[in-house]
């Protein structure tokens, strides 16, 4: 009996990681088209520009809302980060689907130093119900 | 014991650090340079009075609470040990003319008397020359330079990529005429002694420059020389007309001399230096090929794109090789715009002037200061050239704006 659950609880492991690794890739996909040329290969962004993705507080951060709002609609305000200020505009990215925004989420969450929680659909869809 | 190896190794490592040859930076023969101060916090522009006491602009306010900083090296090995600073507001733009030291916030321009040692008198109230210009964000910094008969030639970046009705956005047509340019986009010209001066009092000087950091005062041919930053993000927002690689190589970054009432062209064309033309930008209807900007003035010479030079400098002095002499150096603060191809730049480059017009190609005069093993990511780079000066010895001072070191490079005879 213990032995079946331990199983199942390994199969079940297996497939969210499964699950998240492609969720992982979409991600990084979405990501080189749209977001490397200004934020980086390394997540780093540019000084004074362009915010940076890897270890910034409010990208690990609990605000889910805040950074599907900044993706869907881009953001042309001064922007004060960890410390610094970043001033460049983003552009916005109107047409991502909920799933393509939980897998960027997703990725940008887990990628370079940062460690976080993956982002569900559910999650993207709560997130645009909040003003 | 962990802690204290850990502390050695520190130890070690700053040694290593401080003993680097020419301070890490790679030179030309017979060149050296010394860490003439480090640490002093986002260092753009810098300028020094004829007494070798060098003064540094911040980004911003460092730990100490100061954005302009004052160094001085009085016993000459090199390495300013007097190192001081007042004001508050962070800004780029800094020069100094006999004892009036001007310097820039984002939108304001104010004056500084010193005194006979270059120790300032008025550090909490200095006269506002210029006020209420434009800050947006998007190439908001105030650079700044003045001609002998004391008029000051401000930039006015342009706050805007390329005149999209929606700024960095896909299928966004260029607005037709720019409504940017009548208050932004260009240099503007004020008299340097009048208080309280704007729009108003000053006037559009040269116009068609998306953003101009490196501006110097030529005196050979008494005019203004300046160096543009272009474009971003051909490939971007024309996928289909640019692949990755072109846009890390287009468009040229470019030095104008700019005479009154001079148009260098943004937003309607870039300069491709491969076709050696100024192409309509695509904004504008142009596929990559069309050529625009009639009246618009071709570049005097034509970098490699994104790598974003931050000052420029006419050498006046007797130290360097005779090469040198009223040649332009360029600080180049490094690319970010052509990933994912890598990045370039973080160098100091050379062009060789003869009676007021280039006479040979352009060439690197410092580099390394992205560091020895450093990939040129815009954030992993040890150091980003930003300011220069020329010391009365006729030494070169290079700032770095990322961890706020100046170096300073002597010929040795």
């Amino acid at each position: 009996m213990q032995f079946k659950i331990v199983s199942l609880i390994i199969v079940a492991l297996f497939y969210c990681v499964q699950g998240n690794a492609q969720n992982m890739q979409k991600g990084k996909k979405i990501y080189e088209t749209r977001c490397l040329a200004c934020h980086q290969a390394d997540g780093g962004g540019v000084p004074n520009m362009n915010a940076p993705l890897d270890a910034a507080s409010n990208v690990v951060g609990k605000d889910i809302a805040r950074l599907v709002r900044i993706i869907r609609y881009g953001y042309n305000e001064r922007i004060a980060l960890d410390g610094f200020y970043y001033s460049n505009a983003m552009t916005a990215s109107p047409d991502l689907k909920d799933n393509e925004l939980a897998d960027l989420l997703t990725y940008i969450r887990n990628s370079w130093s940062n460690k976080a929680s993956a982002i569900t659909i559910a999650q993207v869809q709560a997130a645009k119900k909040k003003k | 014991m962990y802690k204290l190896s850990n502390v050695l190794l520190a130890c070690v490592f700053a040694l290593s650090v401080n003993a680097q040859e020419n301070a890490g930076l790679r030179l030309p023969a017979g060149f050296s340079a010394t860490l003439f101060a480090d640490q002093i916090g986002t260092a753009r522009h810098i300028t020094i009075n004829d007494k070798g006491v060098l003064f540094a602009k911040l980004n911003n306010a460092n730990k100490a609470g100061q954005s302009i900083v004052r160094m001085e090296d009085a016993n000459g090995d090199g390495i300013a040990e007097k190192i001081s600073g007042w004001g508050k507001y962070g800004g780029t733009g800094i020069f100094v003319k006999g004892n009036q030291l001007y310097a820039s916030s984002d939108d304001a321009v104010y004056l500084y008397q010193l005194d006979a040692n270059g120790e300032v008198t008025n550090p909490t109230a200095p006269k506002t020359i210029i006020q209420n210009l434009h800050s947006r964000r998007q190439h908001a910094s105030k650079s700044i330079t003045l001609d002998p008969q004391g008029n000051i030639y401000v930039n006015i970046g342009a706050y805007s990529n390329a005149c999209q009705e929606k700024d960095r956005s896909v299928g966004s047509k260029g607005m037709m005429p720019c409504p940017i340019l009548d208050s932004a986009g260009g240099v503007w010209k004020f008299d340097g002694s009048k208080e309280n001066q704007s729009y108003a009092q000053g006037k559009r000087y040269a116009t068609g420059l998306r953003n101009v950091i490196g501006l110097d005062w030529n005196n050979q041919t008494n005019s203004l020389f300046v160096t543009q930053h272009g474009r971003d993000q051909l490939n971007t927002f024309y996928p289909t007309m640019y692949t990755d690689a072109q846009n890390a190589d287009l468009p040229a970054e470019t030095m104008y001399e700019m005479k009154e009432g001079d148009d260098a062209g943004w937003p309607y064309v870039y300069y491709d230096p491969f076709q050696k033309k100024k192409i309509l930008s695509p904004e504008y209807g142009g596929d990559g090929k069309l050529e625009g900007g009639k009246n618009a003035l071709d570049p005097l010479v034509a970098f490699p794109a994104h790598m974003a030079p931050m000052a420029l400098l006419f050498y006046k002095g007797n130290q360097f090789p005779a090469k040198y002499k009223e040649g332009a150096f360029i600080s180049f603060h490094g690319s970010w715009n052509r990933a994912p191809l890598p990045q370039e730049g973080y160098f100091v480059a050379f062009v060789p002037f003869k009676n007021g017009k280039p006479s040979g190609e352009w060439e690197i005069f410092a580099n390394g200061f992205a560091g020895a093993d450093n990939n040129k990511s815009p954030r992993g780079a040890k150091a980003r050239p930003c300011g220069l000066a020329e010391g009365p010895d006729g030494s070169l001072y290079v700032s770095d704006d990322s961890k706020g070191a100046i170096f300073k490079i002597s010929f040795n005879k």
